[in-house]
């Protein structure tokens, strides 16, 4: 086992530099020049001395492959530079982002499990029953509505309307009534995808002749369907969840901008706004890790929950 | 069983996969139930399990220890299944669970009808297994079936079915698809371990039916066409399709029946078998044949026997 996670690590060496690269690079192409942008003063005049004097500061005057060096030797000893903006450490940044994310990716992949998980099964045992069919309109409507739409209705309802929850902010450190409504936003979408997937495969687990054996054996309903079929059932399952999950962790954009959340999504679209490149680069490498690093333990959890694959050759 | 009948009703008709059956099984007795693919074998197996999909139309009684195995609960059919009835199922690649350990699959039942706890159970799953022969059981025990080989599946099946001592196996053609040496093996297994018990056991193969049964029935088309004891079907086969049946052996010319069975949906009308047979007259192609006792115990459904 030991040994296939060291390989699974020891291949990704390459994606991550190939990301590194490409994260890089990509802003010098883009157009506009943070130092132009930050010292442009509050009359709207760009002045020439204090943009040479940044680009001195920042190591911006050095030629490109330079700079790329010296970045990803810092990366490596985990120092991602500093802010072009505020200043202070990239890492810190992303730490503090991070955190509101995945305190956010938790809460909403529970409410996601919650609802889905419960409602695929039920659906796959009562097949084309009212209860089937309407659990399936209900995840269509849930995965074709955006989330911006269905955070603004929620946010219109509970926090105006009925007054329960504060429409949007973070609170004093991602509390629990400020986490409700984005994590619900973000939370239904998954369900819906979670739940017709749960519902198929169960369905397909059930039609196997080694749930006969099991009813054969006298064992009851009970046991046959959260037994023997559930644990065939959320193998796919538990792949796509903890996909998902990667996602989340990523930072949605729109949610987090809607509800004023200050997690990942929110900072990386700030700082591309702001040209903060050191910023965007240090995100863009983070999420790479982060992302690559979620499929890793996805595949690891995949072997431990199926049997069969521990023995192939990965 | 008397009068046993399974239907599927489907949108292309109804599927009349078992018909009309009366027979009987003794104690501690092995019947043979033999017939061709798609005749309608399992489904009588799965039909005294009731372990048909709920769309099934099942009519009929079958008498077990003088009980209506078709008119109990289902909780009191759950105790039946497995602890008094087992069912080994056709295809043992496919009905072994995947993801559970094989000696939690054999402990399950034990656990379920004779109430150990897991300890004991899983002692007695390597007892179990040791008796059909695997070797260093108890580590197998924690194995999960795609580290068995198929010969190995299939013992485990037959492990997993007798784990309770059920008073009835009936057992879906425990020898298909297994090399030579195995199936001697599974022979040999099913033979000291069905002593005690009643079997039914359904197979294509006539060979084996031999060796194992004290009875054997034929069926065709979803009906029974003859039942007598092992010798004298080998010996005095009345039906066309069983002499058919016996020609098609490898010792005896491996003469095919010519032609194929019936859709269970449009049978034919008078005998089921007259499309395919030599002696067929214009009364086989109008009147269905009943089963006739032509001697003690030897049924045929034929009008030329
Ligand atoms: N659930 C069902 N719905 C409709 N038809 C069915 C169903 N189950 C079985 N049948 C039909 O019943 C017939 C008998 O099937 P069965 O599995 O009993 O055959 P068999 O004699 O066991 O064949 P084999 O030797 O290949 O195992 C087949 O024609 C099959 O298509
Ligand atoms: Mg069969």
């Amino acid at each position: 086992m030991l040994d296939y996670i060291l390989k699974r690590v020891f291949q990704l060496v390459p994606a991550l530099l190939l990301v590194s690269v490409v994260s890089f690079s990509i802003i010098y192409f883009a157009p506009g020049d943070p130092a132009e942008v930050l010292c442009t003063g509050p009359d709207g005049n760009v002045h020439p001395k204090s943009v040479e004097e940044f680009r001195i500061k920042m190591g911006l005057d050095k030629p490109l492959h330079i700079q790329y060096l010296i970045w990803l030797n810092n990366v490596l000893h985990g120092d991602f530079g500093y802010s072009y903006r505020s200043e202070k450490p990239v890492f810190d940044h992303i730490k503090r982002a991070f955190k509101a994310t995945f305190k956010l990716s938790v809460v909403s992949l529970i409410v996601s499990l919650v609802i889905s998980i419960p409602l695929g099964i039920v659906s796959a045992i009562k097949q084309n029953s009212t209860m089937d069919v309407s659990c399936m309109v209900g995840a269509s409507l849930g995965v074709s509505m955006p989330n911006f739409w269905l955070g603004l209705l929620l946010m219109l309802l509970f926090g105006v309307y009925l007054n329960w929850l504060p429409v949007a902010g973070y609170g004093t450190g991602g509390d629990l009534e400020h986490i409700i409504l984005p994590a619900i936003t973000l939370g239904t979408g998954s369900a819906a995808v979670t739940a017709r997937l749960m519902r198929s495969s169960m369905l397909e687990a059930l039609g196997q002749d080694y749930i006969q054996t099991a009813r054969a054996k006298g064992v009851s309903e009970r046991v046959v369907i959260g037994k023997h079929a559930l644990k065939n059932a959320l193998i796919p399952v538990v792949t796509m969840v903890g996909l998902n999950f990667g996602y989340l962790l990523d930072g949605s954009v729109v949610v987090e901008t809607i509800f004023g959340w200050p997690g990942l999504g929110r900072l990386i679209v700030d700082s591309i706004n702001m040209r903060d490149y050191m910023m965007i680069q240090g995100c863009m490498v983070f999420v790479a890790i982060l992302f690559v690093a979620v499929n890793l333990i996805v595949d690891i959890s995949y072997r431990y929950i199926d049997p069969r694959i521990c023995y192939e050759t990965a | 069983m008397i009068n046993l009948k399974t239907h599927f009703p489907t949108p292309d008709g109804i599927v009349r996969a078992v018909d009309r059956i009366d027979l009987s099984i003794r104690e501690k007795e092995t019947f043979g139930l033999i017939g061709e693919t798609g005749c309608g074998k399992t489904v009588l197996g799965l039909t005294i399990m009731r372990l048909l999909p709920p769309s099934a139309a099942v009519e009929g009684k079958i008498i077990y220890k003088g009980k209506n195995l078709l008119e109990v609960s289902e909780p009191e059919m759950r105790g039946v299944r497995g602890e008094e009835i087992a069912m080994i199922l056709q295809n043992p690649t496919t009905s072994l669970n995947p993801v559970l350990r094989v000696g939690e699959q054999i402990a399950e039942a034990i656990r379920l009808h004779q109430g150990l706890n897991k300890r004991d159970a899983k002692e007695k799953a390597i007892e179990m297994l040791g008796s059909v022969r695997i070797s260093s059981p108890s580590r197998r025990t924690s194995e999960y079936p795609h580290e068995f080989s198929g010969g190995m599946k299939q013992r485990v099946m037959i492990a997993m079915g007798l784990a309770c001592d059920p008073s009835l196996i009936i057992a879906d053609e425990p020898t298909k698809g297994l090399d030579v040496t195995i199936k001697a093996q599974i022979i040999e297994l099913i033979t000291k371990v069905t002593e005690e018990k009643a079997m039914l056991l359904i197979t294509h193969d006539l060979g084996v039916a031999m060796e194992l049964c004290d009875r054997i029935a034929l069926m065709y088309a979803g009906e029974l066409v003859e039942y007598a004891t092992a010798r004298e079907i080998f010996d005095d086969p009345l039906h066309p399709y069983t002499r058919g049946f016996l020609g098609s052996l490898p010792n005896r010319g491996l003469v095919p029946i010519h032609g194929m069975s019936p859709s269970l949906i449009d049978l034919p009308r008078g005998c089921r078998f007259h499309p395919r047979c030599k002696h067929a007259t214009e009364a086989c192609r109008r009147k269905h044949p009943d089963m006739v006792e032509v001697e003690a115990g030897h049924f045929v459904r034929c009008f030329d026997a």
